[in-house]
């Protein structure tokens, strides 16, 4: 990092450290968090992170629900990729039941968790340029985004939170023209993803901002324990798909991009980069998505369907069953992890038996980066703290549950 | 992996594990809690191990038996490509010992663990609420704390109706055997 | 009517109420201070945006400091932690001020029906505007802020100064 200018006519600000307050509801911050910054003169000297305003109970929440209410909760986990974590959720929870999902079904959970993440850093890119002052990339993200979210309306009925998944399968399937869709959306997703690198990638002012600010080196993020594209851009490859692949992710191709220096700028190529795999990763698989259902046929799991449950006593019962009792999971604990738009997002359940969790927890994707994050901007500029907050994609429903 | 990892503890720590479990992907070990932060270095700086990264750190409260609270920690091995789940029993009112010099990361879930489970790390450098606030009396995720039990504050235009609530908080299932029904 | 008449062909003017007036120029130049927390900011994002297009209604613009704006959203769960910052904020804004429950959340809690979350916003400050959903569609937060200019259309002088209410003397 090259020494801050030192401008002889300029007087030095006084060195008293001055105590600012960022937060929990301010400008720049998008999403409630409270940041105690110590100043000398313009240079952060010292931060402490306060966190906790929208802590909503989550975990307390999932043991008074059966297995498959709580999917609603899991949808404002992180609101951006609601789809990812209902499929990881209920991955989890199959783990522990021990249940196989159709081929379909796989497929269709990365389809709908790689369109997710399409949304998730379409928004996390456009707002941190917004809080740069790019506000007509902004424009044209969120446009794209509002494509994807039109998409998942077709899909379930639902623009942001999706409830998607079930235990056993998924609860809908692709719908008629899926394919057409998603051809003309992506070609428009192209074509607006173009136009932010156009504008933002060459552009000197965004790259003077984001080049060699909030950086944090390899060792330090995997000690805090950084996953997701922050991990990545120190040069460290951990991808979840491609170290442990689960669902489907063994039989497509894409590439995992990485960065060098671990700072901002590294972070949003990344995060342009992965959008483009991840829109490849659909291609494939609506390629070789093949036919059939989207769930098991175990009645003791997956609800019926409703020509059973209007015309066969039995069809009924187990309806009746699973909507009062919800499916009953045999004891034990199990952990499953995929890798959301944010880093590694796992589910770690326990069941006594019966039809509710008795613990749920979901791993915070953004509290080590969030809680760390004064490690990232000590010593650096009051105003790199915003193109690096923005950069760590911190999402208060998933920090705080 | 498993098998490894066990002699390598072994040849450093006896018997410190207690019992293994061997499931794919959900290897899992219980540990001592008094030396607990012992194993934690050895699995992170012992290159046969190398779990660098501390995945999680959890709690789950087990209300009513001796040891009630079962503190989780998932590890992560880049090197090795293998998890590993740790687990150790903390009763109520003792301490474990932090393992936040061992991975920094887990500061912070330590101290959420603290704040919802009230379960005390000894020698965390600063061992505050986290996520609730400090006037919060209890601890909210402990099985006996009330769902709906709030505590505002500021004045409130009017007050929260009381709902009903579960003596306990636990499953449906749960409670049934608890107060002798019979569940079906 | 007699003015108006005589004066047509030259000035051109009309007489109308200052209430009427004053409700008119009020309701479309909503400074707005979005309080954003939660799952519903994703759909506040696409309601400022170019596809639903907050502007063509004068609310468009955000005021970053609650003492410049006088339309509270407040988007997204509070709760009790959360709950003294939206009191100050709400107590900062100068009169006359109006307020919009964006969601279930902020309107009773919504699903979050435990111990963290407060049970609607209206147990702290006054709102004027409920928009259901959760989150609600960018139609609903239309329709709701039409509604809420609606009511700033009929708001009495008086209730600009209650100290001229006829009881209050």
């Amino acid at each position: 990092m090259s020494e801050p200018r030192q401008d002889p006519q300029v007087k030095r600000l006084p060195d008293d450290v001055m105590d600012i307050q960022l937060g929990p509801s301010h400008p720049a911050m998008h999403g409630i968090i409270k940041l105690d910054t110590k100043l000398s003169g313009e240079t952060v000297v010292d931060m402490e992170v306060s966190m906790g305003y929208l802590h909503r109970a989550f975990e307390k929440m999932c043991e008074h629900r059966d297995w498959n209410q709580n999917v609603v909760f899991t949808d404002r986990l992180n609101y951006c990729s609601a789809a990812a974590n209902n499929c990881a959720y209920m991955s989890a929870v199959e783990k522990l039941a021990g249940i196989e999902l159709p081929a379909r079904a796989q497929w269709m959970r990365v389809i709908v968790s790689e369109l997710s993440r399409v949304a998730d850093h379409l928004t996390c890119v456009a707002a941190s340029v917004m809080e740069l002052g790019g506000l007509s990339v902004y424009l044209y993200l969120i446009e794209a985004r509002e494509e994807i979210y039109m998409i998942f309306d077709k899909i379930c009925g639902s623009r942001l939170t999706h409830s998607v998944a079930r235990v056993g399968g998924m609860a809908y399937d692709l719908y008629d023209g899926f394919e057409d869709d998603i051809e003309r959306v992506f070609a428009l997703t192209r074509k607006f993803m173009d136009q932010g690198h156009v504008m933002l990638t060459r552009n000197r002012i965004f790259y003077d901002r984001m080049r060699d600010t909030g950086t944090v080196s390899e060792a330090d993020a995997i000690d805090f324990g950084f996953t997701g594209p922050v991990l990545r851009s120190t040069g460290c490859a951990y991808d979840i798909r491609k170290a442990m692949p689960y669902w489907t992710y063994d039989q497509v191709e894409f590439d995992v991009p990485t960065g060098e220096r671990g700072d901002n700028y590294d972070r949003y190529l990344i995060r342009m980069e992965e959008m483009e795999q991840a829109m490849r990763i659909v291609e494939q698989a609506i390629e070789k998505i093949p036919e059939g259902d989207v769930f098991v046929h175990d009645y003791k799991i997956f609800v019926p369907p409703k020509k059973e449950t209007y015309n066969h006593i039995e069809g009924l019962i187990h309806h009746f069953e699973l909507v009062m009792n919800g499916p009953q999971i045999k004891a034990g604990d199990a952990y499953f992890a995929i890798e959301s738009p944010n880093g590694e997002h796992g589910y770690y359940v326990v069941s006594e038996g019966g039809g509710m969790p008795y613990r749920v927890r979901a791993r915070p994707t953004c509290m080590p980066m969030t809680m760390f994050f004064p490690e990232m901007v000590k010593g650096s500029m009051i105003a790199d703290i915003i193109p690096t907050f923005g950069s760590i994609n911190m999402i208060g429903g998933e920090l705080e549950r | 992996m498993l098998a490894k990892v066990v002699a390598e503890l072994e040849k450093t720590a006896k018997d410190v594990v207690l019992g293994q479990i061997e499931a794919p992907d959900d290897d899992c070990l219980m540990i001592e809690r008094s030396r607990i932060k012992a194993v934690c270095r050895v699995l992170k700086d012992n290159p046969a191990c190398d779990f660098k990264l501390l995945v999680d750190l959890t709690c789950v409260d087990w209300l009513g038996q001796d040891e009630r609270f079962e503190v989780v920690y998932q590890l992560y091995s880049i090197t090795h490509n293998y998890r590993l789940r740790l687990k150790a029993r903390v009763p109520e009112g003792e301490s474990i010992d932090t393992v936040s010099d061992v991975w920094r990361g887990a500061l912070h879930v330590e101290r959420e663990v603290y704040d919802m489970f009230g379960v005390d790390f000894a020698g965390h450098p600063k061992l505050t609420r986290i996520l609730m606030y400090d006037e919060f009396e209890g601890h909210a995720l402990r099985k006996d704390y009330p769902l709906k039990k709030h505590q505002p504050r500021v004045p409130l235009r009017w007050p929260i109706e009381p709902k009903d609530d579960p003596p306990y908080n636990w499953t449906r299932f749960q409670r049934a055997r608890k107060l002798g029904l019979d569940d079906d | 009517m007699g003015i108006e008449k005589a004066l047509a062909g030259k000035e051109g003017f009309l007489t109308t109420k200052l209430e009427a007036v004053l409700g008119w120029a009020r309701k479309y130049s909503l400074f707005q201070y979005p309080f954003v927390t939660a799952c519903c900011g994703m759909e506040f994002m696409s309601v400022m945006n170019s596809h639903y297009d907050l502007a063509r209604f004068g609310a468009e613009i955000p005021r970053f400091t609650p003492r410049q704006s006088d339309l509270l959203f407040v988007v997204g769960t509070i709760n009790h932690k959360l709950s003294p910052t939206l009191l100050t904020v709400w107590e900062q804004m100068t009169d006359p001020k109006w307020c919009i429950a964006f969601g279930v959340c902020a309107s009773t809690g919504g699903v979050y029906d435990n111990y963290a979350a407060v049970p609607g916003i209206d147990h702290i400050i006054p709102v004027d505007v409920y928009v259901a959903g959760c989150p609600p569609r960018p139609e609903s937060v239309l329709k709701g802020l039409m509604r809420l200019q609606d009511k700033i259309q009929n708001r009495k002088l008086i209730d600009d100064y209650p100290e001229l209410r006829a009881d209050a003397r």
